[in-house]
């Protein structure tokens, strides 16, 4: 039988997803795989013998390498004796320093560290995470593309990413021969939005290399390694050839961060039957030897693969955890679209962004998910809102700024007019006003005026055979006045020069002081200590644009002309057909309109009309001693001739009392203040008519807004504070008179 | 005063007297009126092997054995020019190179000053164990 719940549930998104249960053979399975080797090594005269269940002449290119270069063997012996669970209690154990930690890990092997981070779970795993990162201060990285490759565009985003606080910016082509011109943009853009963003375009190894000899990029994350041999092949790299590329890269001033993640083996073939984070315990062992102070992980491209699997998000932040314990910095991937499902991909999220990680995510969309072409774009430009109200919520600082529209607009017309003034100086195709106007205030690139894009690849190339250079760049801003902008894309070739920015987890501030590990290293042992978001950093991070102060919710109208006035104690009345009318201690004085904005005159009006329809005659109080809304109406009924009343709060809350029950049981209750019209209190006076009269009554449908209170909950908050704070401890109810409404 | 790897980090803002371009401007004159004087050329604008070696004893300094390797080879690939960098990229890919290739390239390195460098292609001999060498 088919239950239609299911039926309902099936059609979510996130039903577009395929799970599977685990299957081993294929490298289908998380952590802790059946065929995962038992840790081990074997040392004899100083010469690794066994690791990992193999012995040194079966050892692959992988094994090789990590003998060579990857273990300490002077604190292996120490290191590898130690119990499992006692090591992996001393990672979450904050009387244990990372330094410490860092130190056992230098002799570990890849399947001793892939079973001690299988033993956390993932609470156990963020306290880690925090405890292992490498840089004192979180960080995040942008993804600036458009499909148009418009450069106007690109500097105008990669400003935004900068102004909002990105640390570093990566960009990419559609056609290869774009390379030159894309990074010119990003860097225009990246300087004009914050001096410092470094800045990389993910391009083909050697004109990868071509742009960094240039000075046009600064940063590069293109070094993917693997867990298995068969595929580090297929990727035609070995580890030596990658490290070498490693050291060639540094050579030429470019920080270098090494690619790696789980599920890759499996999406490629060749996982040996092993599990998804044992293999990439072998991959962060090769990182670590080869010399990288960094890498890209968290799954990348493969995270749908791996969340397909039971324990998939577990193990991804588990590989974070490897690679902050191996001491490199990580960017924490969170860059390809995890899942369908918002719920689930934030569920993921917040493994990397409540503990921090130097790069929360290794690629956030700055632009809508359209012009990512990474294929990507977990979280993009629409998500930003929510991105850093998550921050406020949690107070936690995953890297992105709120800045303000207006801010945002002059930084991107500021950006886009630099690069415009560069094209022109060097002779590249001119950027048009009328280009620099949509990428200033556009949506995506498909407002973007069409380019020659025949002529733009045309010029690239014949950038690079003329060897322009970011001194090049400089100079065109100079001359044509963003002197300042000028400044900082030659303070970019500058750190080329002092090449600081090479060491572990590398950031470059506002002022060119380089940040990393070195000089502001994390060192959390507790409450109390390393990075924690308050001061001057929390105030903005809570200074989203659309925050008001909660004293302009409240419109200020007790200037306005009276419409009621106050008359002497209300007795009791003695008509039996008589409808009291009590409303609250604030009512159409401090507070003149309910919440769903009727103005009290016409709610009194529409109140007193029903009560007429319906037979009766109503008669208008002003209970002063109390807020309450059921207290309001039972001090009205006690008042009224027939014994009925309706109380009225000043947000539009209404009740139908009756002296004789207790004051908070009621005849009706009308608590969705938002959803009432007059035709509603209208209804609430007819129906109070027909009680005293002791007629059949119906009540009046109930009307329910699930996220009435999500929405109005602060506006309640404030118009209720208003309405206790005009109340009369021990006053008497009075008598109210509505004034005749003024002619206008 | 001498380079102390344990405090002159970051080297740009606490030792500039120390860093200089490969032909000899100090840093403290990248500025943008040398820019606008035209005293600065693109070839100028990255660390020179000194440098390197600097940055390579502060990892060493922060513990950090194998990044400091990489910073030594690189300082040793700093004057190595572009394509033969490439070249030796290319051997070490998989099945590129023989054994006797392998040398070759080694040699050059040894020939350009970067010993290190040279012993580290060297260790490519373990290739053959995985056929991963190029046949003869």
């Amino acid at each position: 039988m088919r239950s239609r719940r299911f039926a309902s549930r099936a059609t979510r998104d996130l039903h577009l997803e395929q799970l599977v249960s685990p299957l081993p053979e294929l490298g289908l399975v998380a952590a802790n795989g059946p065929n995962d080797p038992e840790p081990e090594l074997v040392v004899e005269d100083g010469v690794v013998t066994r690791m990992d269940g193999r012995e040194a002449a079966e050892f692959d290119v992988i094994d090789r390498f990590v003998v060579a270069h990857g273990l300490d063997l002077d604190t292996a012996t120490e290191a590898m004796a130690l119990d499992d669970l006692d090591l992996a209690r001393r990672l979450v154990d904050v009387n244990v320093s990372r330094s410490e930690l860092v130190r056992l890990s230098r002799g570990l092997t890849p399947a001793k560290l892939a079973r001690v981070i299988g033993l956390l779970d993932p609470v156990e795993l963020m306290l880690a995470l925090k405890k292992l990162r490498a840089r004192r201060v979180p960080a995040n990285q942008a993804h600036v593309t458009n499909l148009k490759e418009s450069p106007a565009l690109l500097a105008a985003d990669a400003a935004e990413a900068a102004r909002r606080g990105f640390a570093e910016m990566e960009t990419t082509v559609g056609v290869a021969r774009y390379a030159p011109l894309n990074a010119i943009a990003l860097l225009v853009g990246s300087q004009t939005g914050r001096p410092g963003v470094m800045t990389q375009c993910a391009v083909e190894e050697r004109r990868n290399l071509e742009l960094a000899i240039r000075g046009l990029v600064t940063y590069a994350e293109t070094l993917s390694v693997y867990g298995t041999e068969p595929v580090f092949v297929d990727g035609d790299d070995t580890p030596w050839s990658k490290a070498f590329l490693g050291a060639a890269y540094a050579s030429r001033g470019v920080k270098v961060r090494f690619t790696s993640g789980t599920g890759s083996e499996a999406l490629m073939g060749y996982a040996q039957g092993l599990s998804m984070l044992y293999l990439e315990a072998r991959c962060l062992a090769v990182v670590r030897a080869a010399g990288s102070q960094g890498v890209q992980n968290g799954s990348i491209s493969c995270v749908a693969l791996v969340l397909s699997v039971p324990g998939g998000t577990r193990a991804i932040l588990g590989e974070n955890v490897l690679a902050a314990w191996l001491d490199l910095e990580v960017a924490s991937g969170n860059d390809a679209i995890a899942s369908h499902s918002e719920i689930r991909k934030t569920a993921k999220l917040m493994g990397q962004f409540l503990p921090g990680t130097d790069f929360v995510t290794s690629g956030y969309s700055v632009m809508p998910r359209h012009d990512n072409t990474f294929g990507a774009g977990n979280f993009d430009a629409d998500d930003l809102d929510e991105w850093l109200t998550i921050q406020r919520d949690w107070q936690v600082d995953a890297g992105i700024e709120p800045v303000s529209e207006d801010e945002l607009v002059r930084v991107r017309e500021l950006a886009a007019r630099g690069v415009q003034a560069v094209f022109v100086d060097l002779g590249l195709p001119p950027i048009s006003d009328d280009e620099v106007a949509v990428a200033t205030t556009g949506y995506d690139a498909r407002e973007m005026p069409d380019r020659d894009r025949a002529a733009d690849v045309e010029a690239a190339d014949d950038l690079l055979a003329r060897g322009v250079s970011g001194l090049d760049v400089a100079r065109a801003l100079d001359r044509h006045g963003f002197a300042d902008v000028a400044e900082a894309v030659l303070g970019m070739q500058r750190q080329r020069v002092s090449a600081d920015y090479l060491q572990t987890s590398a950031v470059i501030d506002p002022d060119g002081v380089v940040r990393s590990a070195v000089n502001d290293p994390n060192e959390y042992s507790g409450p109390g200590t390393g990075y924690r978001l308050e001061g001057e950093r929390w105030a903005l991070l809570q200074s989203l644009p659309q925050v008001v102060a909660p004293a302009a919710l409240l419109s200020e109208s007790s200037d306005a002309e009276p419409i009621v006035s106050n008359g002497d104690a209300a007795a009791r009345g003695d008509d039996p057909a008589e409808v009291v009318v009590a409303v609250g201690p604030a009512f159409a004085d401090t507070i003149r309109s309910t919440i769903a904005d009727l103005d009290h005159r016409d709610v009194l009006e529409a109140v007193s009309e029903g009560v007429r329809e319906g037979g009766g005659e109503p008669r208008l109080v002003r209970v002063r001693r109390v807020a309450d809304v059921a207290f309001i109406a039972h001090d009205g009924a006690r008042l009224s001739g027939s014994g009925v009343a309706i109380g009225l709060q000043s947000k539009g809350t209404a009740v139908i009392h009756r002296a004789n029950l207790q004051p908070l049981d009621n005849l009706e209750l009308f608590g969705m203040s938002p959803l009432y019209t007059l035709e509603s209190y209208r209804a609430m006076g007819r129906n109070a008519a027909g009680y005293a009269l002791s007629k059949r009554v119906g009540p009046v449908p109930t009307q329910l807004d699930n996220f009435a209170r999500a929405k109005l909950i602060v506006r309640t908050t404030l118009l209720h504070a208003r309405e206790t704070q005009a109340v009369v401890p021990g006053a008497e109810p009075v008598e109210l008179e509505l004034h005749a409404a003024t002619v206008t | 005063m001498a380079f102390d790897p344990n405090s002159d980090y970051p080297l740009g803002t606490r030792r500039p007297d120390l860093v200089s371009t490969p032909g000899g401007i100090p840093l403290g004159d990248v500025t943008l009126a040398a820019l606008r004087a035209g005293e600065l050329a693109a070839e100028e604008m990255r660390a020179t092997p000194e440098t390197l070696r600097m940055q390579a004893e502060v990892a060493l300094a922060a513990g950090r054995t194998q990044l400091a390797e990489s910073f030594e080879r690189a300082a040793e690939l700093a004057a190595v020019p572009d394509e033969l960098l490439l070249e030796i990229y290319t051997a070490l890919r998989p099945r590129r190179a023989t054994a006797l290739e392998l040398e070759e390239w080694a040699s050059r390195l040894d020939a350009h000053e970067a010993p290190k460098t040279a012993s580290f292609v060297r260790e490519a001999a373990a290739y053959a164990a995985r056929s991963l060498l190029a046949d003869a």
